[in-house]
């Protein structure tokens, strides 16, 4: 238990020293940060100017898909921030630090997920807040909504904190395969940031029940604008997110250990 | 000769990285998935949206996937290893050879595209056809000025990741810099949303800048929007800003050289 107890601090003094490293540069630092910003800004943009041409996109306006948009960039922000890094884990496979990192009296994991962490993102993270609040602004609050809103952000996070790490792993295998990860991570961010109802039945069937996206945001955010769900799944869907992430994590962590445990040093 | 064998040498290089090439493949499928349907949902309501029809449109898509990588237009390529040596001091080696030091690294750039079109641009573009209905090039002068306009391509961004990898002599990390050149790219170059679909006064002014080359004007060639005098008017644009660019390139260098001498590496 002391182990459980002690990796959230452990964590924080890793990214604290990361944290200063990157001020060492202030220059580079702002830009990184301002720059992550436009590049998820502009991303928005994108979206924007689609609606220069029309005026819905598979039947949802501009400010139903900034909520979507906001509510999945917010999540994946946030876990990019806090594990991102374990997409580097091929990077320490092929350079032999993994095994420097085994001898440390601290878990590999929170080694792995706190080195080189990244305080420029958030750049993407405040972005998506600023699309999420204009988003929500004629949303009827009701204390039902605000609460499944919330519960949208953690377990969104949890879903994405999964797929890091959980894609990541195949990197024990493929030291050099971290882009794998990328399809799941920000793909399913990009997927996400467009109503589901672009997808044929099938794809979005198995973003729910495969590959378990549709959980991130699309569910909460139909009950947070009181949407029927177009392709008749039932509504208390809406609900299930934090279960989903909790399941998720838990393969997660099986695929992390199946991983550890088939490592063997490269010797390098 | 020399700079063939620069160009030879960085392809092999970049291919004794299977697993890469393999999981990025994989990765620009993903993106070419969920970009086609999001198009075609457009172009269902607007048909005829910036000139194109929804074959052209889901076309598109495919050949941005296929072109990411091999115009480096998040950057990256040879200009990232300039950008360490400058870091480390390594660059004062690279200055003492006899040869210009920007056609080594642009020789190596363009092994290093070779390379990454043959596999994450064919990838893509294989498993676009086989899914979805996609246009070819309508013709040999189609095809082949799409090729002319795609190595323009390359050297167009090699020349801008090159200014920013220089911006390491002042700022020693081209980190910020080049995320920001990374979306600039990726925003002008269509790779975000073409460019013809921009409403005016953007989609002129994103036509004319040095970005258009990485992806809307090959991809213009491909789809037969551009034929007879004006392809040649596409390729000249691609070659006017080449001009410009590597000359400053070319300014920036020389500064920055009698910047390293003073320092002593």
């Amino acid at each position: 238990m002391g182990i459980v107890r002690d990796a959230p601090r452990q964590y924080a003094w890793i990214a604290l020293m990361w944290i200063r490293a990157a001020l060492a540069y202030p220059a580079s630092f702002w830009i990184m940060t301002v720059s992550s910003a436009i590049i998820t800004g502009l991303d928005f943009v994108g979206i924007a100017i689609m609606f220069a041409t029309v005026d819905t996109l598979g039947a949802f306006g501009l400010r139903e898909i900034a909520l979507l948009y906001g509510a999945s960039g917010f999540a994946l922000g946030l876990a990019d921030m806090a594990i991102g890094s374990v997409e580097q884990i091929g990077q320490h496979v092929r350079t032999g630090s993994l095994d420097t990192m085994m001898t440390r009296p601290v878990p590999l994991l929170v080694q792995v997920c706190a080195d080189k962490f990244a305080l420029r993102r958030l750049g993407r993270i405040s972005q998506s807040v600023i699309v999420f609040a204009w988003a929500g602004l004629p949303v009827d609050w009701t204390p039902a909504r605000a609460a499944v809103a919330l519960m949208m952000v953690v377990a969104g996070f949890g879903i994405f904190f999964s797929f890091f790490v959980a894609f990541s792993c195949i990197q024990f295998w493929t030291a050099d395969a971290s882009e794998f990860a990328n399809a799941f991570t920000y793909g399913g961010n990009t997927m996400t940031q467009y109503p589901l109802t672009i997808f044929p039945r099938d794809v979005v069937v198995s973003l729910t029940f495969l590959l378990p996206v549709a959980f991130v945001n699309w569910y909460p955010c139909l009950f947070i604008l009181g949407r029927e769900d177009p392709f008749g799944m039932p509504s208390w869907f809406a609900f299930l997110s934090p279960v989903v992430a909790v399941g998720l994590l838990a393969v997660s962590a099986l695929a992390w250990r199946t991983g550890v445990r088939h490592y063997t040093s490269t010797g390098s | 000769m020399l700079y063939v064998a620069v160009a030879t040498r960085t392809f092999r290089r970049y291919s004794t990285y299977v697993g890469a090439t393999v999981a990025g493949i994989f990765t620009n499928s993903v993106f070419g998935l969920i970009y086609s349907y999001a198009y075609s949902a457009l172009w269902d309501q607007r048909p005829d949206a910036g000139g194109y029809d929804s074959i052209d449109a889901v076309t598109y898509v495919w050949l941005g996937q296929a072109l990411l990588m091999t115009v480096a237009t998040w950057g990256g390529g040879t200009t990232d290893d300039l950008a360490e040596r400058i870091r480390t001091g390594d660059v004062a080696i690279d200055l003492y050879r006899p040869v210009g030091i920007m056609g080594w690294y642009l020789a190596g750039d363009l092994g290093r595209a070779s390379y990454h079109l043959i596999t994450r641009g064919v990838g893509p573009t294989i498993l676009g056809y086989l899914l979805f209905d996609i246009r070819l090039p309508g013709g040999p002068v189609a095809a082949i000025g799409f090729l002319l306009s795609l190595v323009l391509a390359v050297v167009t961004s090699f020349a801008i990741r090159w200014l920013v990898a220089c911006s390491t002599f002042w700022l020693l990390d081209q980190g910020g810099l080049r995320m920001m050149a990374g979306a600039l790219a990726l925003f002008f170059s269509g790779m975000a949303l073409p460019l013809v679909i921009f409403p005016e006064p953007w989609r002129s002014i994103a036509l004319a800048l040095p970005w258009a080359s990485y992806l809307q004007t090959p991809a213009d060639i491909w789809l037969g929007k551009r034929e007879g005098l004006d392809l040649l008017a596409a390729l000249a644009l691609q070659g006017v800003w080449i001009v410009i660019l590597l000359g400053i390139g070319q300014v920036v260098l020389s500064a920055a050289t009698r910047k390293v001498v003073v320092q002593g590496g």
